[in-house]
């Protein structure tokens, strides 16, 4: 009975994510995704989303690692406080994220007349863009670091100093490669998060065609403009993007 | 000579040892928990003293106001666990420190396999350091750390990884390689017949303490 309340139970919340998402393919033919991908609005996106996913990331990457490592090996006050920060933007609602960020980098915002008095201007331009994506995607890459950090034995960081490396050269020939699967991981996981970024996207950043309009903007805008198959089209191919991810991601987590 | 004379506070008790050892093996007994593996870490500049100093062949590594870091110290240490990198294949954990030194890739090797073949493992050099056993572990971490010609030599516990019936084998093999080992060399375990086959000198510490020193 029990048991088969479980399978019951279990295939219900399986269906109930599975059917949608695989109704989406069964909409269009593959020569009309083609065709609302190969769209003027879609390959604008998608050129958005690219690069400012890709600036997202390397900037993450830039700045998240030393982050990452400082948790995992720092032995300083207030540790758990850096902690909660770092993690906060995986559960605050993204329209919250986007509204904080309008709030400080707004034209009417905190920092916004000092930036303005310098001639830069922040809120709805691709520059936003990339900022929405960071403030919501670098705590999957910083988290993922971090345990990849600490799993990474210290006496072999000792053994590589007595050897004759500096911290510089430790990290890079030994710290890096031993963490590397959770780097790798964590990095996947930061862009796809980016990639399908939308709430602090259209708070902070709007949605202009060929400047903050990004994949998820897209299907949203080509939704209620009534040109339905582009949408359709573009969501095909995000969760063709995100099921890859997921087999990478997985992939090095085993590793 | 290695001269030590420091001061460091631990959680459970005050480090304040002071020890020469003159070149060759100097064995360091006492119980887990006595400060051993703290006083080899203070002399490869793994933990800073909060006070005293450091002196190794006339070359201040620590005091008031000198500290050098353990990359420039050029003392080889054995770890406990031996903490051989596990990316690596033998030669290249071997070769590490060299690399570290910019040596040239034909002496590096050349120098590598000098070691591997002294220390009787030129066999295991493309091998993962995964597939060794406990006392081939033993001599990669022992050439790796010998093979940069170190100014002194750590070994911490580097037999109490092994299993018993291995341990004294390898002990025996340990011995005649530091026998040709002409550097300062602490030796530091909890194990009474290590030091009984060792016909060194010995320190004995406790709570932190050298209490006892013999030849």
């Amino acid at each position: 009975m029990i048991r088969a309340a479980t399978i019951v139970a279990s295939l219900l919340l399986l269906a109930f994510i599975a059917v949608p998402l695989a109704g989406l393919f069964v909409h269009l033919s593959p020569a009309q995704i083609a065709a609302g991908l190969a769209s003027p609005v879609a390959r604008t996106a998608l050129r958005i989303s690219l690069v400012t996913t890709l600036i997202s990331l390397a900037l993450t990457l830039a700045l998240g690692t030393p982050l990452a490592y400082v948790l995992a090996r720092g032995d300083f006050r207030g540790r758990s406080v850096v902690d909660a920060v770092v993690d906060l933007p995986i559960v605050v609602p993204p329209a919250v994220a986007g509204l904080a960020l309008l709030l400080v980098f707004g034209r009417f915002g905190l920092l916004g007349p000092p930036l303005r008095a310098i001639g830069i201007e922040l809120s709805f331009t691709t520059a936003a863009v990339v900022m929405a994506q960071i403030f919501v995607a670098s705590p999957f890459y910083v988290r993922a670091a971090r345990s990849g950090f600490l799993a990474v034995d210290r006496d072999l960081e000792a053994a590589s100093a007595t050897l004759g490396m500096g911290p510089l050269r430790t990290f890079a020939f030994v710290t890096v490669p031993l963490a590397a699967p959770a780097l790798l991981g964590g990095a996947v996981l930061c862009w796809a998060r980016a990639l399908g970024e939308f709430g602090a996207t259209i708070m902070f950043a709007g949605n202009l065609e060929g400047i903050s309009q990004t994949l998820p903007l897209a299907i949203y805008l080509n939704l209620e403009n009534g040109d339905i198959s582009i949408a359709i089209a573009i969501s095909v191919l995000m969760i063709v993007v995100s099921l890859a991810t997921i087999l990478v991601v997985r992939r090095y987590e085993r590793a | 000579m290695l001269v030590i004379d420091v001061a460091k506070k631990l959680r459970d008790f005050e480090f304040a040892a002071a020890l020469e050892a003159p070149r060759g093996v100097t064995v360091v007994v006492g119980p887990s928990g006595s400060g051993k593996s703290t006083l080899l870490r203070l002399i490869a500049g793994l933990v800073r003293a909060d006070a005293g100093s450091i002196v190794l062949d006339g070359r201040v590594l620590a005091d008031e106001r000198t500290f050098v870091p353990p990359y420039l110290r050029n003392v080889g240490m054995v770890f406990q666990e031996y903490a051989l990198f596990p990316h690596l294949d033998v030669a290249a954990n071997v070769a590490y420190g060299l690399r570290a030194r910019n040596v040239h890739a034909t002496e590096r090797d050349a120098q590598v396999r000098r070691i591997l073949d002294r220390l009787e493992i030129g066999d295991l050099s493309a091998q993962r350091v995964g597939e060794l056993s406990g006392g081939q572990r033993q001599r990669v971490a022992l050439a790796r750390a010998l093979v940069i010609e170190p100014a002194a030599l750590l070994l911490d516990e580097p037999l109490s990884a092994l299993d018993p019936l291995t341990r004294a084998r390898v002990r025996d093999e340990l011995r005649s390689i530091l026998d040709n080992v002409d550097v300062p060399t602490l030796f530091v375990t909890h194990d009474q017949s290590d030091r009984a086959a060792f016909p060194a000198r010995v320190a004995r510490i406790e709570q932190g303490r050298i209490v006892a020193e013999a030849s």
